[in-house]
């Protein structure tokens, strides 16, 4: 059974998703085998959550909205730990 | 943002001399000493802090690219220096796979978005397969700039 998830969360620590962020929400996405991206709400395109390198692309900044959607096995699972993640500044 | 808008021309090594991580970095420090962006009183300082950061986490994020960076007080104009090393360095890359080319970042410290836009520019190039095979292929720093001013141009 495939199932879907998605959520909205604001970037909010100073200095934005950098290297370091973006590491850490990787190599947590990196831990369920579902299908992950995520996206800004003002527009572009989505990238693989799994992918530090994408997720530069994001250029996200502090207030940023994300939208992180998942698709297949743990979908839920994965969107409610990586909001979580990020809302709480990615535990910096 | 472009990528000649922070690449700086005389900072580009399409092949280091050095064979090991913290070699690399204080040779593309030193090239932006000599290209009068860094100055030689922060130059110890500056390899310093790249390594520190390097040690934290590694900036070698797979594909056989690197993008060691550090934010510092002194720096006012965002800098990177380029590197290509044919034999790869071994970054403790996430892949574990030898890096073959190197884009150093210096940013200022109290611009965190211009920062973010510089690795998106960096990133968004950094990330096809086309733009790092002909940046690991370049023999020249013309070759390099060459690529450069292509890739800005069809850069959204």
């Amino acid at each position: 059974m495939s199932t879907t998830a998605a959520a909205s969360v604001d970037v909010p620590n100073r200095l934005g998703m950098h290297a370091r962020p973006a590491t850490i929400l990787a190599e947590t996405a990196g831990q369920y085998a579902c299908a992950i991206s995520v996206r800004r709400d003002d527009g572009g395109e989505s990238v693989d959550a799994k992918s530090i390198m994408q997720l530069m692309m994001l250029a996200a900044t502090q207030g940023t909205t994300l939208i992180i959607e998942a698709s297949g096995d743990g979908a839920q699972d994965a969107v409610t730990r990586l909001v979580e993640l990020v809302g709480d500044g990615f535990n910096e | 943002m472009k990528l000649l808008d922070i690449i700086v021309k005389d900072a580009v090594i399409p092949e280091l001399a050095s064979s090991t991580r913290d070699d690399a970095v204080a040779e593309l420090i030193d090239a932006l000493v000599a290209a009068g962006r860094v100055d030689p009183s922060n130059r110890d300082d500056f390899v310093k802090a790249v390594i520190l950061r390097e040690n934290k986490g590694s900036t070698g994020f797979g594909h056989g690219v690197a993008v060691p960076h550090v934010k510092h007080s002194s720096v006012t104009t965002m800098s990177v220096a380029v590197g290509n090393s044919g034999d790869g360095i071994d970054f403790k890359s996430l892949d574990r796979q030898p890096v073959h080319s190197i884009m150093l970042l210096l940013s200022p410290e109290d611009k965190p978005e211009d920062h973010l836009d510089a690795m998106e520019a960096i990133f968004g190039n950094l990330s096809q397969d086309t733009f790092r095979r002909f940046l690991r292929q370049a023999t020249s720093p013309d070759d390099v700039i060459t690529l450069l001013e292509e890739a800005d141009a069809t850069a959204r």
